[in-house]
C-alpha cells in the first residue's frame, strides 16, 4: 500500500470528506511524527508502535572498498519499534500458515 | 531535547488545528489512519509513505535461542516482524535538527 492507496481508503470510510482534506488528514499526522522527532521528542502509539531517535556517536569507519579509514561523524537517526499488538496481529495467521505448510496440510 | 513523549491525542490535536474537523472526528481519523496500516501489513503487504518511510516486512526462520537466564536452549519459531526504513527527508530533517540543536548548546 501506498500513500494515495491509505488516502483512498480514509476516503472511502468517510465519503463525506473532500479528498483534498482526507490528503491533509494523512500529511499532517505524518507531518507531526516527523516534526516531533526533529525536535527530539518520542511518539508513542499504543498498539501500533513507538517511534523514536537514537543518537550515534562519532566513529573511526572504514571505505570498505579501499580500506581507508574515515571519521563518520556523529548523527541522530529515527528508529521504530513496534507495538506489541501490532507484532502479536501480523503473527496471527502466520504461525498457523508456516506450521500446516510443514505438516502438508491447509 | 526536550525529551517530551506525543501520543494519539497529539495527533489529533495537529488534525482538528490544521484540518479544522471536530476534536472527536480527527481522533477516529488518526485512528483510522493507523488501522489502515496495520491492516495491510497484516495482509503481508508492505506500507510505502513517500517523505515518511516504508513499513516492510521480514519472514524469519526458526533458530534456536537460549533462555538467557538459564542457559536452556529454546527453539525461536518462526515469525514475521516488522521494519520501518525512515525516508531520506525524515532521516536529514531529524539529523541537522539535532545536531545543530547541540552544537548551539
Amino acid at each position: 500500500m501506498i500513500k494515495s492507496e491509505l488516502i483512498q481508503r480514509i476516503g472511502t470510510a468517510n465519503p463525506h470528506l473532500y479528498q483534498r482534506d482526507v490528503e491533509r488528514i494523512v500529511n499532517t499526522i505524518l507531518e507531526e511524527i516527523i516534526a516531533a522527532l526533529a525536535r527530539g521528542d518520542r511518539v508513542e502509539l499504543r498498539g501500533f508502535g513507538a517511534f523514536t531517535v537514537k543518537h550515534r556517536a562519532a566513529r573511526q569507519g572504514r571505505n570498505p572498498r579501499t580500506g581507508e579509514t574515515v571519521f563518520v561523524e556523529e548523527k541522530y537517526v529515527p528508529f521504530f519499534k513496534t507495538g506489541k499488538e501490532l507484532r502479536e496481529r501480523l503473527n496471527r495467521d502466520y504461525e498457523v500458515s508456516v506450521s500446516s505448510m510443514s505438516t502438508g496440510e491447509g | 531535547m526536550t525529551g517530551k513523549t506525543l501520543t494519539r491525542a497529539d495527533l489529533a490535536e495537529a488534525v482538528f488545528q490544521k484540518v479544522g474537523l471536530p476534536r472527536n472526528e480527527s481522533a477516529d481519523l488518526v485512528e483510522l489512519v493507523l488501522k489502515e496500516i496495520s491492516r495491510s501489513l497484516e495482509r503481508g503487504s508492505p506500507v510505502k509513505l513517500s517523505s515518511f518511510g516504508s513499513f516492510g516486512i521480514r519472514e524469519k526462520n526458526e533458530r534456536i535461542g537460549r533462555n538467557p537466564k538459564t542457559g536452556e536452549e529454546v527453539p525461536i519459531t518462526p515469525r514475521r516482524v516488522l521494519v520501518f526504513r525512515a525516508s531520506n527527508i525524515m532521516k536529514e530533517r531529524v539529523n541537522t535538527t539535532l545536531t545543530k540543536k547541540n552544537a548551539a548548546s
